[in-house]
């Protein structure tokens, strides 16, 4: 019933947009509006669970609307994947006066990445949040939690650099208060979230700065138009320092090492079910940011010739692999190992970008999707000992393989995935990053990625060590998860398999996502009128 | 029935068995005639392709395309199913073995031990059929991840510490050196499937081809060359039906076996020889044979001592790969078998002697020979079979591997088998002579005697095997002939 509720009024809004956009554009289906729709209709839905308030409508509103969101993105990139784009003009406003919504294969990819992670992980969140938040609180947290999955989307939808910063700062501010929710189980969650708020605003600071040089020097905001204004000023000064500031803006929201600071607490203390959606889309969704900006705006020839950011990004990636990775060895959190590991996977995406090679970068691009459902099928393994054992920590969750056998196994097949072993798609996304490297004969490279998948393999064995070789304790509640629990889990596990068995499809999606960054500014010439 | 079909069965019924095992958890017999019942099923199906196929490659039977380039598929030929038969033969009569050995010791866990075995047969079948590299690799990697929960099965501080090394060397060099290669063969060639012949032949320069070779040879970390042999003797904490099926066959047989395929049909041996790429190899796996011995000898754990054996034996086929020629090719492709017999009739009989004594130690066998006669028979006509005797299986391989030396005139590699056939007399032989014609140590309890016909039955029949291996190696050899064909 509520769905039916929320379906009205999202009706009576694309209603309007369907006016304007006629007014100037001629007739257009409900269809043609999906780029907007998909941001819209969890934005909306946001207001809509506050305003009814009603806790028993909250939860089937959110999963209403991420629904919505992920068929649209799906529906958006079935049909992008041919290589064309799609440009949607807000309101009827020619770009570049106008917002202009430009959608290709990457920034779809991306919204089906951070959709479908939503759905997998609202049913899990119900009983996760039911035991770590207060019932009052439920209508917020569901608020929020659209929120942050409207501006994870409306960031990878949109084509204009400062509608992107709007929508990086509604998730972030949205994600802030998840994390913080965290402290009705344990208090540090609030310095926690004042830490990541401190360094998230900073890096949302460096990236408006950055966006303010870029307007000072070429007068537009949107993006594919500042692709062909600062192809025409190569040494402009202005244009450099917007450069600086919005690498380092974003390499604080994407956790490059040593900007990670924030991302271990985040994870480690926010609710389990915030941990596994955060883990699993806002990393990726900077990263894709980043892609969009130095390959589309600033152009491969600008960022990896003129400024060489080969031999920047290059050395910070490697340090994550290997450095991340050294100290998630030794967390005795089971919770922040998986963090330190996710900025160490996040230097496999950096090195992708950095090596500028098609096959590389589909690697960077399709870890995006297979480290996503990876890092959420663990994190959600984590929630559920949270559940059951009380903790996170090694002491709380030992011998815990035999108590609890069916999340357990789904643990070991995503720890599989984190190391890489075939069959598993943690695999594909190694393969493709070993093969580029190859290709550009850089054989120490492929050996690098593979020394660093053998430091994960230390700390997978360590989890799997203390979940099934130590003996069980003795207070812990000897029950296996709850099923509501468990299937979303054992989807997601077997998603790591299926992605790691039949690869075609993200290998594709993600080839034609790299092909069209590869291919720079050059194609995205500002097409004006309906795009498609 | 259809080919692939019955390739598929080869890994669906160890599959089943495996999900079937912890399902069955408290139904004891039940479960444990399942699992024979699927050993019975698994080998008659590898037998089934044998009468359908006559050991005659197939063409590639497509199953999944995982990306553009790098499919799962099956695909038929000699060596395959010679060591796909053997695997899933030799697993009939280890699961017997292994159903009397933990009944008989009271080991816990056994539908986990079961279950992960089965999986370990299913691994083992589908690296045997794999039609390309990539296809190999996985089954490669699900083979370790199988079998280490057998190592750690035990759950003692000292089985923990074995896995972890298990699971340390052969994860760290097939991620760190194996997968490379493969990656490294496929840019350069754009293909990973096997083709006689070998598929690398002007594709990598010559002076690269030894590194690229060397990543092999030390990525397949199975085959237990030196210095990455430190697993085998760490796996040794395992129950011993692990240590007799995996341990000497179908684990360190899936090392050699890609090895061989490896070197056949990825690099070709005519490739090799005219390059040269595998000289190193050779005086590496020439080192190897006599460094394990030597270290054999001085071991006094029967179990270690028989993984030192192995890991010296291995190299035998690594070094039967790395002469080049179609007679090491096809010495190194036999030794598969005979030493596959010879190694589990050793690991069964030692598996026997602990059951009925729980003895471990060399040194605590003075007299036992009396007490336990069928054990100690079986051990010593495996011993003459890894030491190359006739009227023995295993002489015959080395036989073959001695005239490849010669072939190539590497005389000193003769004299490494030579002193290699010495070294296994003294560290093999002597436990037998404790055995028989030393007096009984004082503590030893007169009324000693086998463990039950579930324990020594197995080491006896396989025993018997070697025999009957001698007198069918000339088959055997024909039969395996078609991969050496393609080497001049």
């Amino acid at each position: 019933m509520s769905g039916q509720v929320a379906g009205d009024a999202l009706a009576g809004h694309a209603a309007g947009v369907v006016e304007t956009a006629t007014a100037a554009e001629r007739a257009l289906g409900l269809a043609d509006h999906l780029p907007v729709l998909v941001v819209l209709v969890p934005f909306l839905a946001a207001p809509l669970v506050v305003l009814l308030g009603a806790r028993r409508l909250a939860w089937p509103i959110t999963f209403a609307a991420a629904f919505f969101s992920l068929a649209a993105a799906l529906s958006l990139l079935s049909g992008v994947l041919g290589g064309d784009a799609i440009s949607y003009h807000i309101g009827g406003w020619a770009p570049p006066l106008g917002i202009e919504y430009r959608i290709d294969a990457a920034n779809a990819f991306v919204m089906v990445i951070v959709s479908a992670i939503a759905v997998a992980i609202l049913p899990y969140a119900r009983t996760s949040i039911a035991a770590e938040i207060p019932a009052r609180q439920h209508v917020l947290f569901h608020a929020l939690f659209l929120l942050a999955l409207a501006g994870l989307l409306g960031v990878a939808a949109t084509g204009d650099a400062f509608n992107l910063f709007v929508f990086l700062e509604i998730s972030s501010l949205a994600t802030y208060v998840l994390v913080a929710m965290g402290a009705y189980r344990d208090k540090r969650a609030l310095t926690t979230a004042f830490n990541y708020l401190l360094m998230g605003t900073t890096g949302a600071t460096f990236f408006v700065i950055g966006i303010g040089f870029l307007y000072m020097s070429t007068g537009t905001l949107n993006m594919a138009d500042l692709a062909q204004l600062i192809a025409q000023q190569p040494g402009n000064r202005t244009i450099h320092a917007g450069f600086a500031f919005i690498i380092v803006g974003m390499g604080l929201k994407v956790a490059m090492y040593p900007l990670h600071l924030w991302l271990p607490g985040a994870y480690t203390y926010a609710p389990s079910a915030v941990s596994a959606f955060l883990a699993a889309t806002a990393t990726k969704v900077a990263v894709y940011v980043l892609l969009r900006f130095l390959f589309t705006v600033f152009g491969p020839q600008y960022t990896f010739e003129a400024a060489e950011l080969t031999w920047v990004i290059l050395p910070l990636a490697l340090l994550a692999m290997f450095a991340a990775s050294f100290i998630a060895i030794f967390q005795v959190n089971f919770k922040k190992m998986l963090a330190y590991s996710s900025i160490a996977q996040i230097g496999y995406m950096l090195l992708g970008i950095a090596m500028l090679s098609q096959t590389a970068l589909t690697g960077a691009i399709v870890h995006l999707f297979n480290h996503a459902i990876t890092k959420a099928t663990l994190f959600m393994v984590i929630g559920a000992y949270v559940l059951r054992a009380g903790g996170a920590f090694y002491r709380d969750i030992e011998g815990i393989g035999r108590v609890m056998p069916w999340t357990s196994a789904a643990g070991v097949i995503g720890g599989l995935s984190l190391i890489g072993v075939p069959g598993t798609a943690g695999f594909v996304s190694k393969w493709l990053l070993v093969q580029g490297a190859l290709e550009k004969g850089w054989w120490w490279m492929a050996l690098l990625v593979v020394a660093s998948s053998l430091l994960a393999v230390v700390y997978v064995w360590k989890g799997i060590e203390t979940a099934y070789l130590r003996a069980p304790r003795e207070d812990v509640d000897r029950r296996e998860a709850p099923l509501t629990m468990l299937v979303p889990i054992w989807i997601m596990a077997l998603s790591t398999i299926w992605f790691g068995l039949s690869a075609e499809w993200t290998v594709g999606a993600a080839g034609t996502a790299a092909e069209a960054l590869m291919s720079g500014a050059s194609q995205l010439l500002i097409s004006g009128g309906a795009g498609h | 029935m259809e080919l692939a079909t019955l390739t598929g069965l080869t890994m669906a019924i160890p599959l089943a068995a495996a999900v079937a095992n912890p399902l069955l958890r408290r139904q004891n017999n039940l479960r444990d005639s399942l699992t024979l019942l699927a050993a019975i099923a698994t080998f008659a199906t590898a037998l089934a392709i044998l009468g359908r196929t006559g050991g005659e490659a197939s063409a590639p039977m497509h199953a999944l395309t995982v990306m553009p380039g790098l499919d799962i598929a099956f695909a038929i030929e000699p060596l395959g199913l010679m060591f796909a038969l053997i695997a899933s033969g030799l697993w009939i009569v280890t699961h017997i073995y292994g159903v009397g050995y933990m009944r008989g010791n009271g080991e816990k866990g056994h539908a986990r031990f079961f279950a992960a075995f089965s999986l370990a047969i299913a691994s083992t079948m589908g690296l045997a059929f794999a039609a390309n590299l990539f296809t190999l690799f996985l089954f490669y990697e699900l083979l370790t991840l199988s079998t280490f929960s057998l190592v750690a099965h035990k759950g003692t501080a000292e089985a923990l510490k074995g896995a972890k090394t298990y699971l340390g060397i052969l994860m760290g060099t097939s991620i760190g050196l194996f997968l490379v290669a493969v990656v490294w063969t496929y840019t350069a060639t754009g293909t990973l499937d096997f083709a006689p012949g070998g598929i690398l032949r002007d594709r990598v320069s010559a002076s690269l081809v030894p590194v690229l070779l060397g990543l092999y040879a030390f990525g397949i970390g199975k085959a237990a060359l030196m210095p990455f042999h430190r697993w085998l003797p760490a796996a040794m904490v395992a129950p011993t039906p692990v240590s007799a099926l995996l341990h000497a066959v179908a684990v360190v047989k899936a090392g050699v076996f890609t090895m061989l395929k490896v070197g056949i049909y990825i690099f070709g041996t005519d490739f090799l020889a005219e390059t040269g790429a595998s000289t190193w190899l050779m005086w590496l796996a020439a080192y190897t044979i006599i460094a394990a011995s030597v270290i054999a000898m001085r071991q006094d754990n029967l179990k270690r001592r028989l993984a030192y054996s192995t890991v010296s034996q291995l190299a035998y086929i690594t070094l039967g790969m790395a002469l080049a020629t179609s007679m090491g090719v096809l010495g190194g492709g036999l030794h598969i078998a005979t030493h596959a017999v010879g190694k589990i009739t050793l690991f069964m009989a030692a598996g026997s002697i602990y059951v009925a004594t729980h003895r471990t130690e060399i040194s605590q066998f003075d007299g036992l020979g009396r007490a336990l006669p069928v054990s100690f028979a079986a051990f010593f006509v495996g011993a003459l079979s890894i030491i190359g005797l006739p009227p023995l299986a295993g002489s015959w391989s080395k036989w073959l591997l001695i005239l490849a030396a010669a072939d190539t005139g590497e005389w000193v590699i003769i004299g490494v088998l030579m002193l290699s056939s010495l070294l296994n007399i003294a560290y093999l032989l002597s436990i037998v002579g404790r055995a028989f014609f030393l007096p009984p140590a004082e503590d030893t309890p007169r009324e000693w005697s086998e463990a039950g016909p579930l324990v020594w039955g197995p080491p006896a029949f396989t025993a018997l095997l070697c025999v009957v291996l001698f007198f069918c190696a000339g088959a055997l050899t024909d039969f395996l002939a078609p991969i050496a064909e393609v080497a001049p």
